[in-house]
């Protein structure tokens, strides 16, 4: 049998059957919606021509922004060695434990586990717990850091019972020298959340901050440019491929101008004494040592230090955390007498042949003031008056040039002004002035022009301003304290010392001044015949000052029993000794301050005198690098 | 030609005494009429080859290049396996391909008469699903049924189809003027609407109204009554807007600004975009899409399958899928018009525009033109019930169109 096939005309369409009423409105419809349906999805092909081709390429970028991952690297801190150098401040590895979560069924008792071995107190177990709940679960956390070989030996050896833990290395910042350089290259800490503001570079783990002295001021070199990696990252933030990876630059390797050993024997030599000793290169201004005691220990600022050192590191009145050398304020005392010297040579008030008659004391408005020798001196002129160290001359000189002219010539030579040097919390010191002390509510009295002759009164100096302003004396250059020698091996334009301008005073008057405080050290009768120099043909010239650090009474001082080294320990002066060697080609300034040392002659001299020997004869061929710390075995 | 046997096409010889029966469920002639009428069939298996011989095989040559695309993209989504995605849903393709078949086998007189109980059945399913569905993404959706999860909404479209079909068929285009006629039917599509909006499911719902409506509108309404219902849509969609869930209206909010909450309900919308654009003309390469295999692109496997293409094929691949579909659509409809019963063109027309506006708010939704809803894209996306829905549907189509020259129901026009 054959299919039959129907009898209909074979019509494509439309179909309009006038048997069937409703098939011409239906077909008219229905072609009506094909069109609506094609321009329906003719209309969403456009618009993903829209968002394929015509802003494809603003989409692709938002693809990669999703997709890419760009971590930073913390780069490699620069070193910071002393000028022949020795790295004084190095980067150590760290070892650390971390956790990753997800690796482990039982977070808390692999926790438990680990501190079996490994001590946990209860401020890390809180950490990591806190660690844990604001990270995701393959971000791992820090159990415990600074391990030590026996450490990490029990964690290897336990991890089948440890899954998830995890032995890291990080670096941590390392000071060979400890306490010695503490004040001078200062310390580094974890950034705070200002400094992670400023710089994405230290929100990276691990990064440190300079927090005092050369590592503060030259964090900028010291930090490096960090590196990047990419990363190819899920919609949960999980690493499925590394992409690139760009290897930081280490920061800088900062050169110093302080020579350690110089810097071991002036501490060794200032011993337990609280002082503090400035080693100035005179030509240049580099600082070759500083010194500060008594100090700290950097390191313990890395990990974060203890409520308990830090109370007992403020609350000691030997003050360890501050800088004495460049934060330490103490009245000059006699070493001020050749700045007021200069002051009245350069007005013209006195000549350096003018003589003045010291009875033991100078009247004025009914006060009296005494001379340190209660006869009193004599007929002097200024070479004798700054050997002998006159009070009276001074007081006389100071009385007739006004305060003003000291302080200009007290500033020119550096002294109550702000020096360059690279190290933060330094103190300006104060030169007083009438107008100052106006500001300040108060009125100018003569007197106070007479006790700043001497040093005493409101004038406040620091060792390194007593250093720098011995060295322009010495040189006659307005050199200015530094640290910072060399950036990578590139020797700075500072350590040129005819870079540095000559001061604006006549070289006449600072020969009088140098020839005052060469005998001083080097004439019978000078104040510091200690100071004299054991070295053959070399000569120093010097000024000591001991600065009361409370007015004596009259009463006591009529009593006939003044005697200083009696007093208290906080009551008794400060010792105080410029100097500068040698006599006939000025190489080093040294400035001495010793907290209630008493006389500048007795304490301060005699380590000075050490200090400058030390520092002449120390040959720079025969120095030696102690074993172990040569800058590529710190690194 | 020994016995009188009528052949296929004398269907239309009977087909307006058993039309007359449709609804009411029953066979006009006496009872036992059904066996004699089985009787009465002659050769059964030479008809079923003949039918079989009539199936548009170009038409599920196109079906099985979508889901071919639904295949390979699946795989890919399952991050270069079979496993999960790609390989139980062949699986289900081929099911239901079988599907498709047996019910293209079906002739529209049987389909007329098991319009109703089907559509009850799906009524029930929907209370159902709101009574003790399970709850998915905030919206309960599905149920178990016999072991496998069934969404009813998806059943429902069909069912609805089926039924408006029916009833246009039963009063004719000649009633179509009077409007008490259209009321059972609009009543027929706001039942189903309103639960499925109920569920929550928007997009679902917002699909059955629009092939409600697409029917309504084929079926022969007046202009006038149309005119008459689009006046008052704007008040209607703002009462509409206030009964919204939170959610649903947080996915209109972002949709108007997708960038004011990148991170919640405009994530998908800006990672969708993002992953489109990132595609550009030529694609990223199978299986290199990194929005896609870094799953930023949310649910990609089933609603924003296309964006997985779009980025791995690029705009090519993109075109060519919609194109693909288009082609489908269109196919569909011309299989409406070339039908010769009321009944058939219906219900091949409801089942295309069906499927158009699925792709519709489907592809909108990843383009981001319109506010995020659970809306596969049919063949391609990963999911049992949409499949099955969607070859049910193609079943149905085929259905019309191997019985496309019926006359059934054309004797009642003529009494009319």
């Amino acid at each position: 049998m054959k299919l039959r096939r129907r009898k209909e005309p074979k019509r494509l369409m439309p179909i309009r059957d006038p048997k069937d009423p409703g098939s011409g409105v239906f077909t008219r419809r229905a072609l009506l919606l094909m069109a609506a349906q094609t321009a329906a999805l003719g209309v969403l092909g456009r618009r993903l021509y829209d968002l394929q081709i015509r802003d494809g390429d603003h989409f692709a970028k938002l693809a990669d922004n999703n997709r890419i991952s760009k971590r930073l690297l913390a780069p490699p801190r620069g070193l910071i060695v002393d000028r022949y150098g020795v790295a004084i401040a190095a980067n150590k590895t760290n070892w650390r434990a971390l956790l990753l979560p997800e690796e482990t069924t039982d977070v808390q008792g692999t926790i438990d586990r680990f501190s079996t071995l490994v001590p946990l107190d209860e401020r890390d177990r809180a950490r990591v717990a806190r660690e844990m709940r604001h990270k995701r679960k393959f971000v791992p956390v820090m159990l415990r850091d600074f391990l030590s070989w026996d450490d990490m030996a029990r964690i290897e050896l336990n991890s089948p019972g440890l899954p998830g833990v995890l032995i890291d290395v990080g670096t941590t910042r390392f000071y060979p020298y400890g306490s010695l350089l503490a004040h001078t290259v200062g310390y580094v800490a974890p950034p705070n959340e200002q400094d992670v503001a400023k710089s994405a570079l230290l929100a990276l783990p691990g990064m440190r901050m300079g927090r005092a002295g050369v590592e503060q001021s030259q964090d900028d070199l010291l930090r490096g440019e960090s590196g990047s990696v990419q990363m190819e990252v899920n919609a949960v933030g999980r690493v499925m491929a590394e992409l690139d990876r760009v290897e930081g630059t280490p920061g800088d390797q900062i050169s110093l101008s302080l020579d350690v050993g110089l810097q071991q024997a002036v501490l060794g030599r200032i011993g337990d004494q609280v002082a503090s000793a400035v080693v100035m290169d005179c030509r240049n201004g580099e600082v070759v040592a500083m010194v500060s005691n008594p100090s700290f220990d950097p390191s313990l600022f890395d990990s974060g230090v203890s409520r308990a050192q830090w109370a007992e590191w403020t609350s000691n009145e030997r003050t360890p955390l501050i800088n004495k050398a460049v934060a330490g304020v103490y009245p000059p005392g006699s070493t001020f007498k050749p700045a007021v010297a200069m002051a009245a040579l350069s007005s013209g008030a006195i000549s350096a042949t003018d003589r003045f008659f010291c009875p033991g004391h100078f009247d004025m408005g009914g006060a009296r003031f005494h001379c340190w020798a209660k006869y009193g001196h004599g007929s002097l002129d200024l070479h004798q008056a700054l050997k002998f160290s006159c009070d009276v001359y001074f007081y006389e000189v100071a009385h007739r040039i006004g305060m003003e002219k000291i302080a200009e010539s007290a500033h020119a030579f550096g002294l109550g002004t702000e020096l360059g040097i690279e190290l933060p919390h330094q103190r300006e010191g104060l030169i007083p002035t009438p107008e100052w002390r106006r500001r300040h509510g108060h009125h100018w009295n003569g007197g106070d022009t007479v006790v700043s002759g001497i040093g005493q009164g409101f004038v406040q100096v620091t060792p390194l301003q007593l250093a720098t302003y011995t060295s322009r004396i010495a040189t006659g250059r307005a050199v200015e304290p530094h640290l910072v020698r060399a950036v990578n091996g590139s020797v700075g334009a500072k350590a040129e010392p005819t870079n540095w301008p000559a001061l604006d005073m006549d070289p006449k008057f600072l020969d009088a001044l140098r020839g005052g405080m060469f005998a001083v050290v080097n004439e019978p009768h000078g104040t510091a015949p200690k100071a004299r120099l054991d070295i053959p043909g070399v000569q120093m010239a010097g000024k000591t000052g001991s600065a009361q650090v409370r007015r004596v009474s009259r009463a006591l001082r009529e009593s006939g029993h003044f005697n200083s080294a009696s007093l208290p320990w906080e009551y008794r002066p400060h010792a105080l000794f410029i100097c500068f060697a040698p006599f006939d080609a000025p190489r080093y300034a040294v400035s001495v301050v010793i907290e209630h040392g008493n006389a500048g002659a007795d304490a301060a001299a005699p380590l000075a005198r050490d200090i400058m020997t030390d520092a002449l004869t120390r040959d720079p061929v025969n120095h030696r690098i102690p074993p172990g710390q040569t800058v590529a075995d710190a690194e | 030609m020994v016995l009188p046997v009528k052949p296929t096409s004398g269907l239309a010889n009977r087909s307006g005494a058993a039309a007359r029966g449709v609804l009411a469920g029953l066979d006009p002639r006496k009872s036992g009429g059904r066996f004699r009428k089985r009787l009465l069939r002659a050769e059964p298996s030479f008809r079923i080859l003949s039918k079989l011989w009539s199936v548009s095989w170009l038409y599920v040559l196109l079906i099985c290049v979508l889901a071919g695309v639904g295949y390979v993209s699946l795989y890919s989504a399952g991050g270069g396996s079979a496993r999960p995605f790609a390989g139980p849903q062949a699986m289900r393709f081929g099911f239901g391909l079988v599907l498709m078949i047996t019910v293209a086998m079906m002739p529209p007189r049987f389909l007329v008469r098991i319009a109703v109980p089907l559509y009850i059945v799906a009524i029930g399913l929907l209370v159902a699903v709101l009574r003790m569905g399970h709850v998915g993404k905030g919206a309960e959706r599905w149920i178990m049924l016999g072991g496998m999860q069934v969404q009813p909404s998806e059943y429902a479209k069909v069912a609805l189809v089926l039924m408006l079909a029916a009833w246009f068929h039963r009063i004719s285009y000649a009633r179509m003027g009077n409007p008490l006629w259209l009321i059972p039917p609009t009543l027929m599509v706001l039942l189903p609407v309103g639960l499925v909006l109920k569920e929550p499911n928007l997009g679902t719902g917002v699909i059955i109204g629009g092939v409600g409506a697409a029917m309504f509108f084929a079926a022969g309404m007046r202009l006038w009554q149309i005119a008459l219902l689009i006046l008052p849509t704007p008040v209607l969609l703002k009462i509409a807007y206030a009964h919204l869930h939170d959610y649903q209206k947080a996915r209109i909010t972002t949709f108007m600004h997708p960038e004011s909450d990148p991170l919640g309900a405009g994530y998908n919308i800006i990672q969708s975009k993002i992953a489109l654009g990132s595609g550009g003309m030529w694609g990223q390469g199978y299986m290199r899409g990194t929005q896609g295999q870094l799953n930023f692109l949310p649910e990609k496997q089933t609603d924003f399958i296309f964006t997985m293409i779009a980025e791995e094929w690029g705009y090519v691949g993109g075109i060519a899928v919609i194109g693909l579909l288009l082609l489908l659509i269109l196919g569909g409809m011309i299989m409406a018009i070339r039908s010769r019963n009321r009944f058939g063109r219906l219900l091949a027309l409801g089942i295309s525009v069906n499927f158009f506006l699925y792709c519709l708010v489907n592809l909108s939704m990843v383009m981001g033109a319109i506010p995020v809803g659970g809306v596969p894209l049919p063949l391609i996306s990963y999911g049992g019930s949409a499949m099955l829905d969607v070859m049910l549907g193609f079943g149905l189509l085929m259905s019309v169109w191997v019985h496309r020259n019926s006359r059934f129901g054309e004797e009642r026009e003529e009494q009319e």
